[in-house]
């Protein structure tokens, strides 16, 4: 049994764990100390806590100094002070010190109003800067996806521990000593000649305006006010069950409805969903799975299985540097933002009698990797990107703030047709699980040819890193893994290149628990425990929705026989298809 | 796909170097300290090997090259300037002889004069205290440099 110790924290007994840091004592009897550097991922078992920035301090009876109770244990009979005299001074210097290195920018950075920084200072009561100093200047490094504005670094090493812990892609480090030091990529490289996958997991814990992603709003409200330009929206599954957190409304509200209407009011001509194009690409990924399935039972033994689901740009960023040699194995499917994008210019423009080059396709992403799979070159026509450009969760809540709506109050609308109508099996594309989830409740009923009792299959869901499951198709077992998270994604991809595992096919996604926890969603402060109950949100989108199987969505039957003719077609190979690339660095003998 | 070009023997040599510290990523800054005693710098090249034998990433490689002031990622003069800032060195005046030596150069501590000829580096303690202070070129020592000195003291290696 774990030991349990007594100690006093303001005035108040409280009994902990044997090893409990000050901080977490804290909070259990509901005092919150400010926290800078620290960053406890519960759900992924990541706690950072370097003790470097020393916002944290507290007062311990006895001690000659204060201790960062984030990283100090608690022992037995100990008397501690959250907020004396002392401790409140303390913290005012160490910010006072911070700030002195900092540019006066908060009117105008892109973090404000949800900087961890700004708000401490804020609440700390800072008025004044007692001490000048010298303060850091670096460039700007503007990447397609992700700004790095490193004046406003403070060297918390929260992004190094995401990007290095998390998601194992190892983009970042510190770098230099002393009043020099900055977190960087290698060779202080810009981020986009970096091994860098966009997947915006630094982003979404840096707790200044450090790194900020890319933003678009700009460009969009020209485009809105441009009465040539026929600007269609597309939205995804992810981003209905987080926008409301960004206006107050409770964690997991769906706020589907709402969110048409303000993007209608907007100016948008035509509101749209993802999740029709996630039906699409259930269609092809599904389609493919069965013809390589097919091939593997007919005993062909070129066929590569497992596939690997292609939908989550971030996650296909990481093989193309982390694992070029495995680049044949995933499914050549664009993700659905990609699929969306030519199906709107090529079938949608005809049909609404807009040419090509007057359709703007802007899409709403939880994602920041989107914002630089949509301006690569395989997804242009001409120069003309499918998908103009991508904002996030985030973006799009900011822009409602600008044009003066209230958000909570606003009445429900519904998606504009064809592209706006999906199943539950697109709306669940948004959470870990849900892709392979969907691709089973379509692959089932076309490989068995029998009609799917239960659509939910509640072995593949849930929040671990990786999971693994078995389904019965009629008496063919199939073996399915899953992992979110590039960490947990890295793991399971070294078993198949070691061929020590059987799984048919894999889904794979970039971001912990999946899109809902994306690098444009609204920011979770380290209180991943949001991310299931997004999650929970979108399942309650599925269950009650009247299609809950892609191939039934009655405009994706349409769209084929139209226009697409086949699933995995001569026309979808060039529409909805892709092909990846080697990013790996070789070393070359000169 | 990007391309690194290094020798081959420069990359036999840093893979046997990277094999002798059983390609221990916790071997790093033994392994980089090895480089560098062989090719005298670790430019980013060398350091893009190293992170692939010990399977670290490059961007670490780096963290750690620039957190120690002893790597160096270019390569030093034919004759290497090293200014020692230990305390006792530095009361006596081992700044101004530094600033004196940056001035006549042209260059910032670190790194190497256009031609090749001279770097300039920093040393803690080189434990000569009763000479201080002192500035070591290539092989030679030199103690009691005032600033003043420092214009005849590069005139030798002039030519
Ligand atoms: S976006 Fe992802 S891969 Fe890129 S630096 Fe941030 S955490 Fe690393
Ligand atoms: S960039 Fe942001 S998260 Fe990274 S160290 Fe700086 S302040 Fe912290
Ligand atoms: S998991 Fe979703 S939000 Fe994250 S990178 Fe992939 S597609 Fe984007
Ligand atoms: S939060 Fe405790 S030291 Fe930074």
């Amino acid at each position: 049994m774990e030991q349990m110790i007594k100690l006093t924290i303001d005035n108040k007994e409280v009994e902990v764990a044997k090893g409990t840091t000050m901080l977490t004592a804290a909070k259990q009897i509901g005092v919150e100390i400010p926290t800078l550097c620290h960053m406890h991922l519960e759900d992924m078992n990541i706690e950072h806590n370097p003790g470097g920035c020393r916002i944290c301090v507290v007062e311990v009876d006895g001690r000659r100094n204060l201790a960062p109770s984030c990283n100090s244990k608690c022992e037995a009979g100990m008397n501690i002070k959250t907020h004396s005299m002392r401790v409140l001074n303390a913290r005012k210097t160490v910010m006072e010190l911070m700030l002195s290195d900092h540019p006066f920018d908060c009117l105008v950075c892109a973090k404000s109003g949800n900087c961890d920084l700004q708000t401490i200072a804020q609440n700390l009561g800072v008025r004044e800067i007692h001490y000048a100093g010298a303060k850091s200047t670096y460039k700007v490094d503007t990447s397609p996806a992700i700004i790095r504005d490193m004046d406003k670094c403070i060297m918390c090493r929260r992004c190094e521990t995401m990007c290095n812990d998390v998601q194992t892609v190892g983009a970042l480090s510190a770098i230099n000593r002393g009043f020099e030091s900055v977190v960087a990529p290698a060779f202080e490289m810009d981020l986009e000649k970096s091994t860098c996958t966009y997947c915006g997991q630094c982003v979404a814990v840096c707790p200044t305006g450090a790194l900020t992603e890319k933003d678009h709003t700009n460009q969009l409200i020209r485009d809105l006010a441009n009465p040539n330009k026929t600007v269609v929206v597309q939205t995804a599954p992810a981003v209905r069950a987080a926008l409301g957190e960004e206006f107050g409304m409770e964690v997991g509200t769906l706020v589907t409805g709402k969110m048409v209407t303000a993007l209608r009011n907007l100016g948008f001509d035509s509101v749209f969903d993802t999740d029709f194009a996630a039906d699409l690409t259930i269609m092809e990924e599904g389609t493919e799975l069965l013809q390589r399935l097919g091939a593997h039972l007919k005993g062909d033994k070129d066929v590569k299985l497992p596939i690997l689901t292609s939908c989550c740009p971030g996650w296909v960023n990481f093989f193309e540097h982390h694992f070029p040699e495995m680049k044949d194995i995933p499914s050549t499917a664009r993700s659905p933002q990609q699929m969306f994008g030519p199906i709107a210019k090529n079938y949608l423009a005809k049909e609404m009698g807009v040419k090509r080059e007057d359709m703007i396709v802007v899409s709403i992403m939880p994602c920041l990797a989107k914002k630089y799979e949509c301006q690569r070159d395989e997804f242009k026509v001409d120069g003309d990107p499918d998908v103009n450009y991508s904002i996030s969760t985030r973006e799009l809540a900011n822009l409602i703030k600008q044009a003066n709506m209230d958000f909570v109050t606003l009445p429900e609308e519904d998606f504009d047709n064809p592209m706006g109508e999906s199943t539950g099996a697109g709306v669940i594309f948004g959470t870990t699980g849900g892709v392979i989830e969907a691709a089973t409740r379509t692959a089932y009923e076309v490989y068995t040819g029998k009609t799917l009792e239960k659509v939910d299959f509640n072995a593949l869901r849930g929040m671990e890193g990786i999971r693994s499951a078995k389904v019965d198709f009629d008496g063919l077992e199939l073996n399915i893994g899953i992992a979110h998270g590039l960490g947990n994604a890295r793991k399971l991809l070294e078993e198949v290149r070691d061929g020590k595992s059987n799984y048919h096919a894999i889904e794979i996604m970039a971001c912990p628990g999946g899109c809902i926890g994306g690098g444009g969603q609204p920011l979770h402060h380290g209180d991943t425990s949001v991310l299931a109950k997004r999650a929970a949100a979108l399942y309650r989108e599925d269950a009650g929705k009247a299609i809950r199987k892609s191939h039934e969505n009655p405009y994706i039957i349409k769209l084929y026989e139209e226009f697409l003719g086949k699933p995995c077609g001569e026309l979808s190979h060039k529409l909805l298809h892709t092909h990846y690339f080697d990013k790996k660095n070789e070393i070359e003998i000169e | 796909m990007a391309k690194i070009k290094l020798a081959k023997d420069k990359i036999e040599k840093l893979i046997d170097i990277c094999k002798s510290f059983n390609n221990e990523g916790s071997e790093l800054i033994n392994v980089l300290h090895q480089a560098q005693h062989n090719f005298g710098y670790l430019p980013a090249e060398v350091q893009e090997v190293v992170a692939r034998e010990l399977d670290v990433s490059v961007a670490h490689v780096y963290g750690v090259v620039t957190f120690y002031s002893f790597f160096t990622m270019v390569p030093m003069g034919e004759f290497p300037i090293s200014v020692c800032m230990g305390t006792a060195c530095y009361v006596r005046g081992a700044e101004k002889v530094l600033e004196e030596l940056k001035k006549h150069l042209k260059v910032p501590i670190g790194e190497t004069t256009e031609d090749g000829k001279f770097s300039i580096s920093c040393l803690r303690c080189v434990g000569a205290c009763g000479l201080a202070p002192v500035v070591t070129i290539g092989e030679r020592t030199y103690g009691r440099v005032a600033a003043g000195d420092v214009a005849d003291i590069l005139k030798e290696y002039q030519n």
